[in-house]
């Protein structure tokens, strides 16, 4: 043992290390590997193809979230081919004694969502998971990351990945956020400020006081869309808000073991002194409510500001700025309050939960949605909208004229039936606003935090949400 | 490409020669290279036939996919962060299955080289200026051959040669034929089962 103070992602790498591989790879043990319907299939045959079994069963886990429909979740689904896949997937979990989270079992819902819920993601843990928001459940202080299908087909196989091992930034947001300020306006800022590449081969290490001050669901955001900043790993320090959140779980353990777990988890997270490989700040007052206004979340900027002009781009950015501007038709120079939306989309893996559910009520409890403004709630998982729903939240939302849905991806990639038709521009709680990602070729989605979702969703156009709250 | 597709043996990759394509554009997310519509189904089989499906619509065939003097190209030469976005493999399975070996770019996203390495497509690193000549190069005469040697991390073509970059462990990969990870990760044997046992949230608190 050595006293070398060390961070997190040192102690959690070295703890999983199998061994190292020719080449400077490390072959990385991973302790969770969560499965769903999308990434999956061409997995389990390549396995089968192999005669190959699950080696760890038990440490693998299933849901169905990406295809499912959100207005009626009786089998057999409306469309054959979302139907086919939740079938290929009940038969792969069948046949590889892996525990599936369907509708039927209460605990269905976007895989990142129920991790944390059902206590699946650990402190120390390693998770793998073949979709990019894998980085989410770092919020616990674990190494997650998202991987291939290929890299499913290793870890069913082996659960095992050949890894190299990244580099570690921490990112420390000092000071408090103003009233209104989400971790979704925190994680857009980081991004505008490191660009959406920037964090290719680190993980992010997310520290300082505003994030300390969040709870556990809002640093799940704030993990979430580390890899939208090019980072494929973010994590946040455990401390005693995880152990609390964890208490009590479905996967927790309880009493003395539960004691013992907490002790190991405390002592997982960086040590005071630890090094890093850079390490950058941000100031979190001067972080706005923050709406992305091109194609990809690195355009984003303060509601206070002026949608960009190509003129005033960096050299760099400039062809950039000008596809965006073409295909999102919004005016250069013009303040992005008040841009129209159509649609307003409250979900996803990135808001979801039920502490973004409450802060869209909060807004939509003041007010009707806007006439012609088609306004959606997706509750992330079975276990939030039942909350949601004891809580009174969903007489909230259809009160003031928003549908509320069944749990799934639903709008953030438009897997299922719910699109965008032609141009529309959507107000989305998500985390991807490139070019048709909301299931039209042409459609236009501005990111926010699901409060402003709400509040566009009422005015008809994008507002500041502190006016409304 | 039988090599690549037939997955598990042990290939090694050293050079891949082919014709050139460009596609220009910074930050080229997978879900253009191929819509989550696509991926409602359960192989690979078809990705091919959606490669950049909405952008050469858009396009409407002026896209460098539907460029005749492009057809065949094995060879893709992209800008900054390609690939970025979605995990899904189904990007490099739509650009191999339509025909392409290797990508020259300035920058891959990570999740995006990793799945390449995966199926043992070659991401080649090139600095700005030169993808540009190289861009320009193969726009001027696109039928010449371009050719990528991975140990020496070169991309040769009229514009001469240009002395690129692939991260090391890739390199040795796709040298030594370890691309497939698989195999290479079974080998660890009980070596797996023993690291399990000491992870007390895997062995039980």
């Amino acid at each position: 043992m050595s006293d070398q103070p060390k961070n997190l992602f040192d102690k959690v790498w070295e703890a999983h290390r199998v061994r190292e591989l020719p080449g400077g790879q490390t072959q990385l043990f991973i302790g969770t590997h969560l499965v769903h319907e999308v990434t999956s299939p061409q997995a389990f045959a390549m396995l089968r193809e192999l005669g190959l079994p699950v080696r760890f069963p038990k440490r693998t886990f299933a849901t169905v979230d990406h295809i499912i429909p959100t207005d009626s979740q009786v089998r057999p689904f409306g469309d054959p081919l979302a139907e086919q896949m939740l079938s290929e997937l009940e038969r792969n979990c069948r046949e590889g004694e892996i525990t599936l989270f369907d509708p039927a079992s209460g605990h269905q819902g976007i895989v990142h969502v129920i991790g944390p819920e059902l206590g699946l993601t650990l402190p120390g843990s390693t998770i793998a998971c073949g979709d990019s928001h894998t980085a989410t459940h770092g919020a616990f202080g674990a190494i997650a990351i998202g991987i291939g299908t290929s890299q499913v087909r290793d870890v069913l196989a082996s659960q095992c990945l050949a890894l190299a091992r990244p580099k570690v930034r921490r990112i420390e947001v000092s000071g408090a956020l103003q009233p209104g300020v989400y971790a979704k306006d925190v994680i857009l800022a980081i991004i505008r400020k490191l660009g959406v590449n920037g964090g290719v081969g680190y993980a992010y290490e997310y520290a300082g006081e505003a994030v300390e001050a969040m709870d556990m669901e809002e640093r799940l955001t704030l993990c979430n869309m580390s890899i939208e900043g090019g980072a494929r790993c973010g994590y946040v320090n455990p401390d005693e808000k995880t152990i609390d959140y964890l208490r009590g779980r479905k996967f927790v353990p309880t009493g003395e073991a539960f004691e013992r777990a907490a002790s190991e988890w405390r002592g997982v997270a960086s040590d005071r002194g630890a090094e890093y490989d850079d390490v950058v700040t941000l100031d979190a007052i001067k972080i706005e409510p923050t709406i992305t206004w091109g194609i990809h979340p690195g355009h984003n900027i303060g509601v206070g500001e002026r949608i960009p002009t190509p003129a005033g781009a960096s050299d760099e950015e400039r062809a950039g700025v000008e596809e965006a501007l073409e295909y999102m038709d919004l005016d250069p120079g013009a303040p992005i309050a008040g841009t129209p939306v159509d649609v307003a989309f409250i979900g996803s893996c990135t808001n979801g939960r039920i502490s973004d559910l409450r802060e869209a009520a909060r807004v939509a409890k003041t007010g009707k949605v806007r006439d012609g403004v088609r306004a959606i709630v997706v509750p992330g998982s079975q276990a939030v909208a039942r909350q949601a729903e004891e809580e009174g939240l969903d007489a909230v939302f259809r009160a003031a004229g928003f549908e509320w849905r069944e749990p799934g991806c639903s709008m953030c990639l438009a897997m299922n039936p719910d699109k965008l038709i032609g141009r529309e521009i959507c107000a989305s709680s998500s985390n991807r606003n490139f070019k048709g990602r909301q299931g039209s070729p042409t459609g236009r989605t501005l990111l926010m935090s699901p409060a402003m979702v709400a509040a566009a969703a009422l005015a008809g156009r994008v507002v500041d949400v502190r006016e409304v709250i | 490409m039988a090599g690549r597709m037939a997955g598990r043996k042990r290939v090694e990759i050293e050079h891949i020669e082919g014709r050139g394509c460009v596609i220009r554009g910074d930050d080229i997310d997978t879900d253009r290279i191929i819509p989550a519509r696509f991926m409602k189904v359960v192989t690979f089989d078809d990705m091919g036939l959606h490669l950049f499906e909405d952008a050469r619509k858009a396009a409407k065939g002026k896209h460098p996919l539907d460029d005749e003097s492009f057809a065949g190209a094995e060879i893709l030469v992209v800008g900054r962060n390609f690939g970025c976005g979605s995990s899904r493999e189904h990007a490099p399975q739509a650009l191999m299955r339509f025909g392409f070996l290797a990508f020259v770019g300035e920058s891959f996203a990570e999740i995006f080289a990793g799945n390449c390495t995966s199926l043992g497509l070659v991401c080649v690193a090139l600095d700005e200026a030169e993808i540009e000549e190289l861009r320009g190069s193969i726009e001027l005469d696109p039928s010449q051959n371009i050719a990528i040697d991975v140990a020496a991390q070169t991309v040769t073509s009229r514009a001469g040669v240009m002395q690129g970059s692939i991260p090391d462990g890739t390199r040795g990969q796709l040298l030594e034929g370890r691309w497939d990870a698989t195999a290479v990760l079974l080998e660890a044997g009980e070596a797996i089962e023993r690291r399990a046992d000491q992870l007390s949230y895997v062995r039980g608190y």
